[in-house]
């Protein structure tokens, strides 16, 4: 920290020295190098004009090999202002909002050009953009919409996979906030502005930012990135089915799918809600304040009929599974050898999670195939367990037996070796 | 009673019995208020019978290889009719063996018991232990857990810090760069094989100079005893001492079956060697105090790396502690205060950090 206060004071031939090297060091470096004059003076500029070098150095761009020009034209191996920021330069100046989609599609749209920096880059980027609700609007003049450097930022701007980045998985859901969480912002758009609140109580942002789990989704997941637009009520289970692909199959096979698309309602939103989705409970089919069924189901119809009928097989596997886990946990604490009932727990809770899959299907009969598995297997492992009871306590009763012998046989040494030294 | 009677005769006619158990009758033992301190012994060797013979049996089911090692050994606990019994008197009596060890250790230290001219039975009797460490090292292995395989890397990971001949010590103990099942193979080798082998033959020398120069009398008694003849008071070996030291094995016994049965020695996960070692891993408890030294020792002492300096410590500090009679008077009246202050010292040191080593995270 003294260096960087300059509080060192180096001795008199020091200074010589430094200053000696210093020469040579900035001749040999400069000597067959391209002058950047721009951040000579921008360096030096308040906001927005300003970037340092430092700044500078963390973009991709400048790490590529790009210099300012390479965005704003003119000759940055000048010294002189004026003719660095010469029209006869090429010099655009500052980038007009309204180009920036087309000035970052001129590179980003030529794979010839891309592929000398990463052969598997996508190059698709602007046209996708000319499909979303953001380009579309662009198109129509609407300049408060997302352009490429609102997401990516400028002049710092990272690859994705940089933590730091602000388009990182990690970061995604914070970018898309700034603007779609300010309702003042997004006034005279007539859509919420809740939902970066309801997706920080997810269960998806949940495995995101608290597990580490980057698989798990953020916005661009559902709502694409580049080509970002709502799912459509009709495509919903779509975009699910990209990770729940097993409910969706369920679900495309049900009578919900019929009776959801006829009265428009969409898909796996309709129990679930979208961005603020909790992580499902089998209350979800029961009757209670998180019931979904009876939103639209009547109490008493034959459809409550088989929610009943479902939600008593997922709770009597969930007790069968509480059970023997209880039972061999005793056991495990007493020191008996449970690994292979332990094991088949898990193959257990592979069953009720399967069969709340399968609930998808609003099939009784599938579910209860996956039921009756999982409680064949809870009852093998509680039996084990309680077997494994068995056998500790006969343990400790030939333990008793033993000492109660051992006992004997010291009191007879004992009472052997008075009598021989008497 | 007859019948024992004409057993004895029989026997006598062939292998001249009475003469051969006639040493054993004119052995003698000092009766003193430390005389049970001379259980020690017995009860090490008594305990190091029970894993010979719970070794054997655990012998017909393991199998020594990555892929069956904690298999097998699950077999013999949840399969093999009384498996879990021997198992877990093979652990238990292992960890008690290595604790009577240290303690008969200590015994013979404060009693000055290694004095002239025993200087041979405890350079014997701390080779004894250093083995029966390695008998520790090399069984905890044997099951191929996931805690038995990190000690192991850790334990032979120290091993390479030794100067010049450590890395291909480790390279020898590993049977190559990693622990892999060729260390659990050879492990298994050195456990069943080498260790043995060696052992019973120092624990015959040990034993035979025990019975050739007697028990030894601790240094104020012996003085008094010198002083005033009349004060000397012995025991039979055979059959008073030895009937009692039947008791203090019937007792050990007991303890061991208990433990055995009320606390059955846990399996634990198999090993994974492509996961990350769990957080906070640890040695066995006998060597947590050498552990939570080295782990005490700055990375850098001057310019010696500290694992380096740690490990050079402990190997000068064995080879003293081997050398310890030779710095000792033979005469009881110029006992050597220091020996006994470092001895006080090693013990509470051993101790204090074998504890601290338990309870730091």
């Amino acid at each position: 920290m003294a260096i960087l206060r300059n509080e060192l004071r180096p001795f008199s031939g020091a200074r010589y020295i430094g200053l000696t090297g210093f020469v040579v060091l900035a001749a040999c470096l400069g000597y067959g190098q391209t002058t950047n004059s721009c951040l000579d003076c921008h360096s030096a500029l308040p906001d927005p004009l300003g970037v340092t070098q430092e700044k500078f150095s963390q973009d991709i761009h400048a790490q590529k090999g790009l210099t300012c020009a390479s965005c704003h034209g003119g000759d940055p191996t000048s010294d002189d202002p004026d003719k660095a920021m010469s029209k006869k330069a090429g010099w655009k100046g500052e980038i007009d909002r309204k180009q920036i989609p087309e000035l970052c599609g001129s590179c980003h749209s030529d794979p010839a050009y891309m592929r000398q920096f990463n052969p598997s880059l996508r190059t698709d980027q602007l046209g996708q953009y000319h499909t979303s609700v953001h380009g579309k609007r662009f198109a129509a003049g609407d300049t408060k919409v997302a352009v490429c450097t609102d997401c990516h930022s400028v002049h710092d701007l990272r690859a994705p996979s940089d933590p730091r980045s602000t388009v990182n998985p990690l970061n995604v859901a914070n970018t898309c906030s700034r603007c779609h969480a300010d309702a003042d912002y997004m006034k005279g758009y007539s859509i919420p502005t809740d939902q970066f609140a309801k997706y920080s109580a997810s269960v998806h942002h949940q495995a995101l930012a608290v597990r580490g789990d980057l698989s798990a989704p953020t916005c661009t997941t559902c709502h694409g990135n580049h080509g970002a637009a709502p799912p459509g009520v009709d495509k919903v289970q779509n975009v699910c089915s990209n990770c729940h692909a097993f409910q969706a199959q369920m679900y495309e096979k049900s009578s919900h799918k019929k009776a959801f698309e006829a009265a428009s309602l969409p898909g796996c939103v309709v129990c679930h809600s979208n961005h603020g989705i909790s992580h499902p409970t089998d209350a979800y089919l029961g009757t209670g304040p998180d019931a979904v069924c009876m939103r639209c189901h009547t109490p008493g119809d034959h459809c409550d009929q088989a929610r009943a009928g479902l939600q008593s097989g997922l709770s009597q596997l969930d007790e069968a599974i509480k059970s023997a886990d209880q039972v061999l946990r005793v056991a495990e604490s007493s020191g008996m050898e449970v690994s292979e009932a332990r094991l088949g727990q898990d193959q257990a809770r592979d069953s009720l999670t399967k069969a709340r899959v399968t609930i998808h299907s609003f099939r009784k009969d599938l579910v209860d195939q996956d039921i009756q598995a999982g409680l064949k297997t809870a009852a093998k492992d509680l039996q084990a367990g309680k077997e494994a009871m068995v056998e500790r306590n006969y343990r400790r009763f030939g333990l008793g037996i033993s000492l109660i012998a051992i006992g004997m046989v010291l009191a007879g040494l004992r009472l052997y070796i008075k009598k021989i030294e008497s | 009673m007859s019948f024992l009677r004409n057993l004895r005769n029989w026997l006598d006619e062939r292998l001249e019995w009475d003469d051969l158990i006639a040493p054993l009758r004119k052995k003698t033992v000092p009766l003193h208020r430390l005389s049970y301190w001379y259980f020690l012994g017995g009860i090490t060797l008594f305990l190091f019978v029970i894993q010979v013979l719970t070794g054997i049996l655990l012998l017909l089911y393991y199998r020594s290889g990555a892929n069956e090692a904690f298999e097998s050994v699950q077999y013999i606990m949840t399969r093999v009719r009384f498996g879990w019994l021997i198992r877990s008197i093979h652990s238990w009596s292992a960890n008690l063996m290595i604790f009577t060890a240290f303690a008969h250790m200590f015994s013979v230290l404060f009693l000055k018991a290694y004095r002239k001219p025993r200087e041979l039975t405890w350079v014997s009797g701390v080779f004894l232990l250093f083995l029966v460490m390695g008998f520790g090292f090399s069984g905890y292995l044997l099951p191929w857990n996931t805690l038995a395989f990190f000690a192991t890397k850790v334990g032979t990971e120290i091993t390479g810090q030794v100067p010049v001949i450590g890395k291909p010590l480790m390279i020898f103990l590993r049977g190559g760069e990693e622990v892999t099942g060729a260390t659990l193979t050879r492990f298994f080798g050195f456990h069943v094989a080498l260790l043995p082998g060696i052992t019973t033959l120092l624990i015959l020398l040990h034993v035979l100079l025990v019975q050739r120069l007697g028990m030894s009398i601790p240094p104020k008694l012996e003085v008094q005893w010198t002083a005033n003849p009349s004060e000397k008071r012995e025991m039979k070996f055979f059959p008073n001492f030895l009937l009692r030291e039947l008791m203090a094995w019937y007792a050990a016994l007991g303890v061991l079956g208990a433990l055995a049965a009320v606390f059955p020695w846990n399996l634990g996960v198999k090993a994974d060697p492509f996961v990350s070692a769990p957080a906070g891993i640890k040695p066995e408890w006998y060597f947590l105090f050498m552990f939570q030294t080295l782990k005490l020792i700055p990375p850098k002492v001057w310019f010696i790396d500290g694992e380096v300096l740690g490990v050079l410590a402990f190997g000068l500090v064995g080879l003293l502690w081997l050398l310890l009679p030779f710095f000792e008077s033979d005469q009881p009246s110029h006992m050597k205060r220091w020996i006994t202050g470092l001895s006080i010292f090693a013990l509470a040191y051993t101790a204090s950090m074998s504890v601290y080593g338990y309870l730091a995270k």
